[in-house]
């Protein structure tokens, strides 16, 4: 983009700055209203599982509704607790706010469609979404009640819990790929399966692993079933409960982006991210966002689903299944894919 | 001009919320302003070219380290006036590890001005780091040159880890309370578990 703008005349450091700046609201704008019209999907989701209609008033097939949301909650009051801390109970809906949106920075939304193409861009996506917890632990001690207090206690022991083993995860996709960069990562698995499917997750050694990935997004986003950290039957809203107005909104379009953020990071790493599905000419006319998009889009609807379908695991269960089954069995898969890319692709 | 700018703005950040990190009264605002000094060191990390170290260093410190941090120092309860008077009490002891950082400082800055140490090159002089991502360059002195330090540190590392688990885990017998059968948990039905009864108007159920 920087030769666009210095095309139109501009020195290249200015040319440089209004791409950056062009680029950061090219991204920005359009997931939040990306978000926006995922919280109307999920809602959508939730009431046809429920056989209810779901939100059917603000707008066509009510398509509005949760703009009609957010205008409702810019105009309510921002309460502050008279016992909280304050600069810390504010600096957290930004922090929560902020870290989602800055992940995006390296995800390739196309071929070479990327603001940032670093060459660390995974480990940049796995040090930003891991300070995503300091918003909630943040929140949970400023707002000096219990329940918040208790919800922060359970986020910090959680997300460590999950980062472990999808720190395990992403060695494999990366030895596999050969390359920290996320374009790399998407360019390594056209012709993967077969020499047409442009997919990891087709690779019997990579495919368990995608699933244990998802879990863990799941489980890493505070996502139902593993939303113990707002769990509104123990918890009242966890986090969020000292929380109002515009600050809340900043937790919730936060919440979302990371979840979208986890969709999109399946999409790239196991299924060809901006790559059409399978190796064949005709496809590759619609173009690489579309396919990116979609695919995403297609995981968001698993996690609808899954909220919709499966109980709240209890805290210790949780616990269990990061340390005890997924820890483990992610340390297993990368001893057989390093060994298998030995033996195959290195030579002993 | 941006470098500099960046790196007088990281600089500045880290030494200032350093400062902080010991002069705040409050022990969270400590750990709080510790974080802020690791993110800012991270990023003069990366403006020395290192972001495969800078990423480790926000992953592994800021996202795990500080977080265990930020959880036990809010757990505590801590007594202000206490702590005030025990300023007095550990001041030597704390001179006198300030000073001995401070020789180690002069010490180290004084060996690299005398010259005789060749920095950004591994594997003696005939494979220089330059031009190389930083992760290659890494694994290749990690795996090639120091294989064995750095396997001794891993091992050294798994022990202190096997005795920190050994040390820490409970058995708990089988029938006593908190005791869990995952597998007897999973086997369950709800027929095992639960009754359908009919019971006739007026009547009770037999418990």
């Amino acid at each position: 983009m920087t030769d666009f703008f210095l095309s139109l005349g501009m020195s290249y450091e200015f040319a440089w700055f209004t791409a950056t700046i062009s680029g950061i609201l090219l991204i920005t704008l359009p997931l939040l209203l990306a978000v926006a019209m995922i919280i109307y999907v999920d809602r959508k989701v939730l009431g046809a599982v429920m056989m209810r209609r779901g939100p059917n008033v603000v707008g066509p097939f009510g398509l509005l509704q949760s703009f009609a949301d957010g205008l409702k909650v810019f105009l309510q009051e921002t309460i502050i607790p008279s016992a909280s801390n304050k600069v810390l109970f504010l600096l957290a809906p930004i922090i929560t706010f902020t870290v989602a949106l800055a992940a995006w920075a390296v995800i390739p939304f196309n071929s070479g469609a990327v603001l940032a193409d670093i060459n660390v861009g995974l480990l940049y996506v796995l040090a930003i979404s891991s300070l995503g917890v300091y918003g909630v632990v943040i929140a949970g001690w400023a707002s000096n009640s219990k329940y918040p207090f208790f919800s922060a206690m359970r986020a910090a022991a959680q997300m460590i819990s999950y980062e472990v083993s999808i720190g395990f995860i992403l060695v494999c996709v990366v030895l596999w790929a050969g390359s920290f960069n996320l374009n790399d990562i998407i360019e390594a698995q056209r012709g993967h399966g077969l020499g047409f499917v442009n997919a990891f997750a087709f690779n019997p050694l990579l495919f368990p692993l995608f699933v244990m990935f998802l879990i863990s997004a799941m489980a890493e986003t505070a996502r139902a079933p593993f939303d113990l950290t707002e769990a509104e039957s123990e918890l009242v809203a966890g986090y969020q409960t000292e929380y109002s107005s515009m600050a809340f909104a900043l937790f919730w379009l936060g919440e979302y982006a990371n979840i979208l953020l986890m969709c999109a990071l399946c999409a790239i790493l196991f299924w060809g991210g901006w790559l059409p599905p399978f190796e064949w000419e005709p496809l590759y006319m619609v173009p690489g966002w579309i396919w990116f998009l979609g695919k995403t889009f297609l995981f968001f609807l698993v996690f609808s689903w899954t909220w919709a379908t499966v109980p709240r695991y209890r805290y210790d269960q949780l616990m269990r299944l990061g340390w005890k089954v997924f820890l483990p069995l992610s340390l297993l898969f990368v001893f057989l894919v390093s060994g298998y890319l030995m033996l195959t692709r290195y030579g002993v | 001009m941006i470098q500099t700018l960046a790196f007088y703005l990281f600089a500045v950040l880290v030494v200032a919320s350093g400062a902080l990190t010991i002069l705040a009264r409050n022990p969270v605002h400590s750990v709080l302003w510790l974080i802020v000094a690791f993110f800012n060191a991270a990023g003069l990390m990366v403006l020395l070219g290192a972001e495969f170290v800078a990423m480790l260093l926000v992953i592994v410190y800021v996202g795990a380290v500080a977080v265990l941090f930020l959880f036990v120092v809010m757990m505590l309860d801590i007594d202000f006036a206490e702590m005030r008077a025990g300023f007095i009490k550990n001041f030597p002891l704390g001179i006198a590890i300030a000073l001995v950082l401070l020789a180690e400082l002069v010490l180290g800055i004084g060996a690299y001005r005398a010259g005789g140490l060749v920095l950004g090159v591994a594997d003696g002089a005939n494979a220089p780091l330059v031009g190389e991502s930083n992760i290659t360059s890494l694994g290749a002195l990690l795996y090639g040159k120091y294989i064995f330090l750095f396997e001794a540190a891993g091992i050294i590392l798994l022990v202190a880890m096997i005795g920190a688990i050994v040390l820490t885990h409970r058995q708990r017998p089988e029938g006593a309370r908190g005791h869990q059968d995952i597998g007897k948990q999973n086997r369950r039905r709800p027929e095992d578990a639960t009754d359908l009864v009919k019971p006739e108007i007026g009547r009770g159920v037999d418990l």
